[in-house]
């Protein structure tokens, strides 16, 4: 070490962030250190670089950024001794970002030490190409590795075999280049090069259906073998574990036969003897040993029919069951998920523990169990799971009742024998947790009720007697007024009263007062709210006699600091005063709604038909996000003085902002000026406005704000279908706003007329990938087709995507609905149609901001970027 | 171009991580077998400390659902072991295998502490690279595991 180095040592650094008070203080000492370790590095003394880069390991273990410390992962690398490359090679794969450059530069140092003399160093290469090369670097260095699955000294041997697994699953054509290989790693005896012989055959099976027909001839006698041997080995004190002799390697076996066993009858006929002597002989009484039988039971339950084993399997879990180790439980309900496939009955009989285990103080436990259960229901136990369930939802802890009310939920929308069993439930989930139900469940409920027109009294009679005891449970309350409003004169009335109901007495009064409640409730959301003085409206057209009372209090809201209540109690309160005549066919009761429409829509396969009716339920803050929607009334108000063709701001507005173009029948004959108030606004915006269904998901995505319907029932769309739809426009307006932060001007090119034009990738990301192919249409050289692809590179499923895009002012651009606003995972698209129209054709060249929302198991992901790769001369 | 494609897609691989966190909830070792950002390993690493910290109950199983991730863990002395793992892996043979890992660093440093992990933090890397080797077990003996590393001590 250099000793007039200026840097301190690791220690020292490991102390002072270790005595570091607060997180501020801690970033202090790491700048200073990584400025340190930066100065350090350019002095570029080799004496210094071991230890700046363990330091650095440790900064970047803290989390914080690294990355300048690569190269010097590299310089160490290629250092001629062990200990420099050993601690570049560990810097190389705990520090390094994906970045190509980086592991090209490092490929022909791995292939140096890949032939290097010293074993050692062949064992530090081979470690780190398995755990970081890239598709290039195992075609580079495929031979390499190959040849050193062969090599003398096991250790070499077992790591190769690890390293060839990442190989060959990088790059699946190189798979059969090793299935001779790795067959001959299966006939050794050191423990380590079996298992990862183990393993890479394993893998090969997956990626080759060759490699599994040659293993399954070849290697299951051998394997069953091995299995055998080391079941009855001696005691081998160095692979012990609580007198099983290396239960890894047992583990590994039994994953391996459960490739070759399934879906061949023969070879599962092979190995029935061995796992009838694992699944009956493994002690159970530690760890190690129902770690080998969990794994077993598993082979059996994959590998085709061989009855007898899979009683002796369901048993094992049986036992586990009622283990008192809740790891032992927790395994077990997650293997009797899987034994549900082929013995449903099996699993049935345990069906009373596994309730009890819903009941659990451990949070994991009572997760498996709720799931098994819901796969346990049918139509001959949906009853009494739903009571136990029901039951439980009222003492169970409040961070569970979310899942559990969900579970709950899906179980009796699923099989429920009869509507009025349903209602009872659902409003006994409400009851209890009502402020745990989505949006989709209670809009379902409304449109069941809708639907039993026999039940109507009786449904709105127990939602009043539950809505005074539960009156905090947000869903349950909108629920109860939306059907007093709509039944309000049948719960008075006791209409309708069926045989098993004790008649009640409310009075008019009363059943307002519900409603009114609910209003003036502080902690009522605006969805609630707004739909109480729709209810409100309703019940003073059936309640003649209190109506000066109803008006009272809609009047009230005119000084509600929600602009939405404010104005909706203005307009209602000119219904109740001046338009008598006509009220009672305006609030008349709701048509039934169409349950098969509604479960269609629900389930979201399609973006939903096109609807121009606002939702009820926008929690916007006051006068918060309205505000661009103000400066845009402000922008466009001299051009609603230029267009006296339009009729109403409302249409204008809708007009500009291209909500309904196309749809609207009295738009179809428009003059000039307000589609010159389009363009012109979409001018000023420079924003391509998606057509109606897309544009009111992109607007809830953007607030994302909880209770949004996006997807819901025609009854909430109708429910105050006076409302005018510039609320969703709003929101997305403001969400387009941002786009045009620092919206650069484009770079002038010099126009070619070459007549085709490529396609392009126009973004890229780990999880997502557009492409862009163009079209003109003849005749209009300003005008460009493009056809967008977005490609989901990802393992999950995107759902509520949405894709938005803004252009400079002298582009003009429109976006078609995209065909579909959930993409499949691994590979699945989405396409999208836009036409831009660049008024500076010829002179200025296509440029592009776009940001791309959507959802990833519930979680919010927003990409952005600019696109500046378009051919030119579009 | 940034490769990125080059992640783990669909395809299972195991041990996703092990991470080793002292009961403030501090980081004191992690090893990530596949590529996660900065960004996305702290926030993770946040959530998973706070879930499983949570769970002091000595009855409460070792297992915790996390995202797309199964965490199995195991609390010695001061410090938690936690490894993520895939859905479909064998929960309680991780279990036993942060049992090797702590007595093949008992072995090693003779009783292992947080101080010995962070002040020998190469040297624990060197046993996990012995140990495991994307995402899988390569070696299950620990006289096998900590002999090249003896054989470097010695050499220094």
């Amino acid at each position: 070490m250099n000793p007039f180095s200026s840097s301190t040592r690791l220690r020292d650094m490991i102390r002072s962030i270790r005595a570091c008070k607060t997180a501020a203080e801690e970033r202090g000492v790491v700048r200073k250190e990584c400025a340190d370790i930066r100065a350090s590095i350019n002095e570029n003394d080799p004496h210094d670089r071991h230890r700046n880069l363990a330091k650095l390991m440790f900064i970047h273990m803290l989390g914080y950024p690294t990355h300048f410390g690569q190269m010097e992962c590299l310089k160490l690398i290629a250092s001629p001794g062990f200990p420099e490359k050993r601690i570049g090679y560990l810097g190389l794969m705990l520090l390094l970002d994906e970045r190509q450059e980086v592991l090209m530069l490092v490929t022909n140092s791995l292939k140096q030490d890949l032939n290097h003399t010293n074993q050692y160093v062949v064992g530090l290469a081979l470690c780190a190409l398995g755990n970081i090369c890239s598709a290039e670097m195992a075609r580079d260095l495929a031979p390499e590795v190959e040849r050193l699955i062969q090599f003398r000294d096991p250790n070499i041997r077992k790591k190769a075999a690890l390293c060839s697994t990442r190989i060959v699953r990088k790059v699946p054509d190189l798979a059969e280049n090793f299935i001779n290989a790795a067959s001959s790693l299966l006939k050794e005896k050191h423990h380590g090069v079996l298992i990862t012989g183990v393993q890479l055959c394993y893998e090969l099976c997956t990626i080759n259906d060759e490699a599994l027909e040659f293993f399954r001839k070849k290697c299951t006698e051998g394997l069953i073998k091995t299995l055998r041997d080391i079941t009855n080995s001696a005691y081998q004190p160095e692979y012990d574990v609580a007198g099983i002799t290396d239960p890894f390697l047992h583990i590994r076996l039994l994953k391996l036969l459960r490739v070759l066993g399934h879906g061949d009858a023969d070879a599962s006929d092979l190995m029935t003897d061995i796992l009838a002597q694992v699944a009956t002989k493994t002690e159970s009484n530690k760890n190690a040993g129902n770690a080998v039988l969990y794994e077993c039971v598993e082979t059996i339950m994959a590998i085709e029919d061989t009855s007898s084993l899979r009683v002796l399997a369901i048993n094992i879990l049986g036992r586990f069951l009622s283990n008192r180790d809740n790891n032992i439980r927790y395994v077990a309900l997650n293997m009797l998920m899987k034994a549900i496939a082929f013995d449903d009955q099996a699993v049935q009989r345990h069906r009373v523990t596994i309730l009890e285990c819903v009941k659990d103080p451990d949070a994991s436990i009572r997760k498996r169990a709720l799931e098994l259960v819901s796969l346990l229901v049918n139509e001959n136990n949906v009853k009494q799971l739903t009571k136990e369930l029901i039951d439980y939802l009222e003492i169970s802890d409040e961070d569970f009742k979310e899942d559990l009310s969900a579970k709950i939920c899906s179980i009796v929308e699923k099989f429920s024998p009869e509507k009025i069993w349903y209602i009872d439930q659902m409003l006994k989930v409400l009851s209890e947790a009502g402020k745990f139900v989505k949006d989709d469940v209670w809009h379902a409920l409304i449109v069941v009720i809708t639907n039993a027109s026999e039940l109507h009294g009786y449904t709105v009679r127990a939602l009043y007697n539950a809505v005074l005891t539960y009156s905090e449970q947000e869903t349950l309350v909108r629920v109860a007024i939306w059907c007093i409003g709509e039944y309000g004169d049948l719960l008075v009335n006791n209409v309708g009263m069926l045989g098993i109901e004790d008649p009640i007495t409310v009075t008019e009064c009363d059943a307002v007062d519900v409603i009114v409640d609910a209003i003036t409730r502080h902690n009522s959301d605006m969805t609630t709210k707004a739909m109480a003085l729709v209810a409100l409206l309703k019940l003073s057209s059936r309640f003649p006699s209190i109506s000066e009372r109803i008006k009272d209090v809609i009047l009230k809201q005119k000084g509600s600091l929600l602009l939405e209540m404010q104005q909706r109690a203005i307009e209602f309160n000119s219904i109740v005063e001046r338009h008598k005549n006509i009220r009672s066919s305006l609030v008349e009761r709701m048509p039934v709604l169409d349950e098969a429409t509604f479960n269609v829509r629900r389930a979201g396969s399609l973006p939903a038909s096109v609807t121009t009716m606002a939702k009820p339920s926008v929690s916007i803050p006051n006068g918060v996000s309205a505000a661009p929607l103000v400066d845009l009334l402000d922008l466009g108000s001299d051009d609603i003085l230029a267009a006296p063709s339009s009729s109403s701001g409302a249409d204008f507005l809708q007009d500009l902002l291209g909500v309904d173009l196309g749809s609207s029948s009295a738009q179809s004959g428009a003059t000039p000026a307000p589609k010159a108030g389009t363009d012109l606004l979409l001018d000023i915006l420079s924003i391509g406005t998606p057509s109606p269904a897309q544009n009111s998901t992109s607007a809830i995505d953007l607030l994302s704000t909880a209770d949004m319907n996006n997807n819901s029932s025609t009854a909430l769309d109708t429910l105050s279908s006076s409302a005018p739809p510039h609320i969703a426009t709003t929101a997305s307006a403001g969400g387009m706003f941002d786009l045009l932060d620092g919206l650069s001007t484009s770079p002038s090119k010099e126009a070619t007329n070459g007549p085709a034009y490529p396609p392009i990738v126009a973004y890229e990301s780990s999880s997502l990938k557009i492409e862009f192919t163009f079209s003109k249409p003849s005749g209009n050289p300003q005008t460009t087709n493009v056809e967008a692809t977005f490609i989901n590179l990802s393992p999950n499923t995107f759902t509520d995507f949405v894709f938005q895009a803004a252009v400079p002012k002298f582009l003009q651009l429109h976006l078609d609905p995209a065909s579909s606003n959930t993409l499949p995972a691994n590979g699945g698209k989405v396409t999208q149609n836009l036409r831009v129209t660049n008024s500076q054709h010829g002179k200025k060249s296509l440029v592009m901001r776009m940001r791309i929302g959507y959802k990833v198991n519930g979680k919010d992901v927003l990409e952005e970027g600019q696109i500046n790769n378009f051919p030119r001369g579009l | 171009k940034i490769e990125r494609s080059e992640r783990e897609r669909g395809r299972k691989m195991g041990i996703r991580f092990i991470l080793m966190v002292n009961k403030q909830g501090q980081t004191r070792l992690a090893q990530y077998y596949e590529w996660l950002t900065l960004e996305e390993r702290r926030a993770l690493e946040g959530e998973i400390v706070r879930k499983c910290l949570a769970r002091n109950d000595q009855q409460q199983c070792s297992f915790v659902e996390h995202r797309n991730y199964k965490i199995v863990y195991r609390r010695y002395a001061s410090l938690f072991f936690m490894v993520g793992v895939d859905d479909d892996e064998n929960e309680l043979a991780i279990l036993e295998f942060i049992h090797l890992l702590v007595e093949t660093m008992d072995k090693h440093f003779g009783n292992v502490c947080e101080l010995d992990i962070m002040f020998h933090l190469e040297k624990a890397h060197f046993m996990l690279e012995e140990m495991v080797m994307n995402g899988c077990i390569v070696e299950t003996s620990k006289a096998n595991i900590l002999s090249p590393i003896q054989l470097m001590d010695k050499a220094h």
